[in-house]
């Protein structure tokens, strides 16, 4: 037996990321589980509709990246059979190289054990809350566009879509093109932002046309565009049930536009739990604003045979995900004596590194807001789950002393309800940093808890599982 | 008014050519349409999946990618569904909660 027959591969997540890496192990003679949340391969971008739903072409569904969508969907279907595919599954714990994993519609749970880890867990949406975000018809942006693409469903019939961000203009041309009212699109980044980052943007003249179409295309078809906006509120009807406008600040002035549905979010954040329970090493990344797990340019993490591919490690995109899913699998790969094709690698890191230059103008075309916290007003929920408010956590601040994420979760609640702080980490993080005029990278980072999601007090073990 | 007057989602592509899915919603029987979801399935004939648990304020999901959390369904025994990534099944019996209940 070869070093390599000893190894238990293990992908959690796939997107674009996870199908790169599993279509590369299975390259070189290996058979990985891979396990994934959704039913059906393709992660948040190149999310599958239900096989029932096939009326749209892989154009509509997906537009320009239509082709790249086929590319990963085929790459995984041709992976059939020579993998194991636990899909509509949750892995909500890791542990002594076994993970936990549950089968979301038979409530069952597995011990899948490992040799090696590609944790691919993508991202969801950064939230900054305003004011009537958690009235019925205000979603994240990637949540809407998640209402379109799986559902065949838009949000509301005159929607407005703010924030900033690429999603934001490729969500309302979404919305635009499958015969949706869209309001307007509302986008917190100035037009000199835009300008200021376009050198970087063109080291990606594909991507950057891209965005250009999107925002020439609304113009033209009529679509109300505003930048340099501050949110002020979702307005809602008396019984608080539904949207029925927004209000932001353009400049000095106050304004309001009539809607039924917000579609909001600032670009993404990371998926990190699982790299938290497995034990990596976080960083602060000014990039990214965020912690994230380190990560070394082939995607090993600082936890031997845990590697780390995609947005699950830091926003860089679809492509990216691609490129580093190989890349980490090749990584693997060689760390256990198996020969790759190092051309192939070099190649990989130098299209990973190329692209940050252009990661940073993104960041300069749509930036976070640095002024939210400051805005934030005392009533204004930030924990959806427990409705913990800004207020709240101002005063934990002032007469508790808690300077750091988790002290504050422990006396607020922040963070601790359902969602662990996927929505509201983001947000009660810049709180914390504004009330105690500390830098963002020194209030810490909330630590990820086994379950990383809710499961069931009770839950079956599965068929033949060894747990 | 009818019910679809205050569905939050609305059907804009895949709208024929699937099998209808029967279910109960507040006790009232309700069409779905096969691969529809549990969210999808309740949100395209009202407004909302549930009640906050502090606020008491109704609530129709955020993120609809299983990480919000916020999308949680009552079934008539109890039981919690977590409705963008649950597919609605026949006679499934959903609260919401829209009743005061």
């Amino acid at each position: 037996m070869t070093k390599a027959d000893a190894i238990r591969p293990v992908i959690v997540g796939a997107g674009p990321a996870g199908v790169r890496a599993a279509q590369t192990l299975v390259a070189h003679g290996l058979r990985p589980v891979v396990i994934d949340e959704a039913p059906r391969a393709g992660g948040q971008i190149y999310r599958r509709p239900p096989a029932g739903l096939a009326q749209r072409t892989a154009r509509t569904l997906y537009g320009f990246e239509s082709t790249r969508a086929d590319a990963v969907h085929a790459a995984f279907d041709a992976l059939q059979g020579r993998i194991e595919h636990l899909g509509d599954s949750l892995v909500w714990n890791a542990q002594d190289h076994r993970l936990d994993v549950m089968h979301n519609p038979t409530r069952s749970n597995r011990r899948v054990p490992y040799s090696h880890l590609i944790a691919a867990t993508g991202a969801t949406d950064r939230v900054l809350p305003v004011p009537g975000w958690t009235l019925p018809g205000v979603y994240t942006l990637g949540g809407a566009q998640v209402a379109l693409k799986f559902q065949g469903c838009a949000i509301g019939q005159r929607v407005v879509f703010m924030g900033t961000g690429p999603l934001l203009y490729l969500v309302a041309y979404q919305y635009a093109k499958a015969g949706v009212k869209v309001a307007a699109v509302l986008d917190t980044a100035r037009l000199a932002d835009q300008l200021a980052a376009t050198p970087a943007m063109l080291t990606q003249p594909a991507v950057f046309a891209k965005g250009v179409y999107y925002v020439g295309w609304l113009r033209a078809h009529g679509v109300a565009l505003h930048s340099g906006v501050r949110p002020l509120r979702v307005l809602g009807d008396e019984q608080q049930s539904r949207v029925t406008g927004v209000a932001w600040q353009d400049g000095a002035e106050e304004r309001t536009l009539a809607c039924d549905a917000v579609g909001f979010g600032y670009a993404l954040r990371s998926e990190t739990q699982l790299a938290d329970l497995l034990g990596c090493r976080f960083d602060y990344v000014p990039l990214h604003r965020a912690h994230l797990p380190v990560r070394d340019a082939a995607g090993r993490s600082s936890v031997e045979g845990v590697y780390l591919a995609g947005d699950g490690a830091g926003i860089m995109g679809a492509d990216a995900a691609e490129w580093a899913g190989e890349r980490a699998a090749l990584a693997l790969l060689a760390d256990n004596g198996v020969a790759v094709d190092t051309a192939r690698a070099a190649e990989l890191e130098r299209r990973l590194h190329k692209l940050a230059g252009f990661r940073r103008g993104l960041e300069r075309a749509f930036p976070v807001p640095q002024d939210w916290a400051a805005h934030a007003p005392d009533e204004l929920v930030i924990c959806r789950c427990e409705n913990v408010t800004a207020g709240t956590l101002r005063q934990t601040v002032a007469t508790a002393g808690a300077d750091e994420l988790n002290r504050l979760k422990a006396l607020s609640r922040v963070g601790m309800g359902r969602c662990q702080g996927r929505m509201c980490g983001v947000a009660a993080a810049e709180i914390l940093a504004h009330a105690t005029q500390q830098p963002l990278q020194q209030v810490g980072r909330l630590r990820g808890q086994a379950p990383i999601k809710p499961i069931p007090i009770r839950l079956v073990p599965a068929e033949g599982a060894d747990a | 008014m009818t019910m679809t007057a205050h569905a939050l989602l609305h059907r804009v592509a895949e709208k024929s050519g699937r099998e209808a899915v029967p279910f109960t919603l507040d006790g009232a029987p309700a069409s779905a349409l096969a691969g529809d979801t549990v969210l999808t399935a309740v949100l395209t004939q009202c407004d909302q999946l549930r009640r906050n648990e502090f606020s008491g304020l109704p609530r129709a999901g955020f993120c609809m990618m299983g990480a919000c959390q916020d999308c949680w369904i009552a079934t008539d025994e109890g039981e919690r569904l977590r409705a963008c990534s649950t597919f609605i099944a026949p006679g499934m019996a959903l609260v919401t909660g829209k009743n005061g209940a």
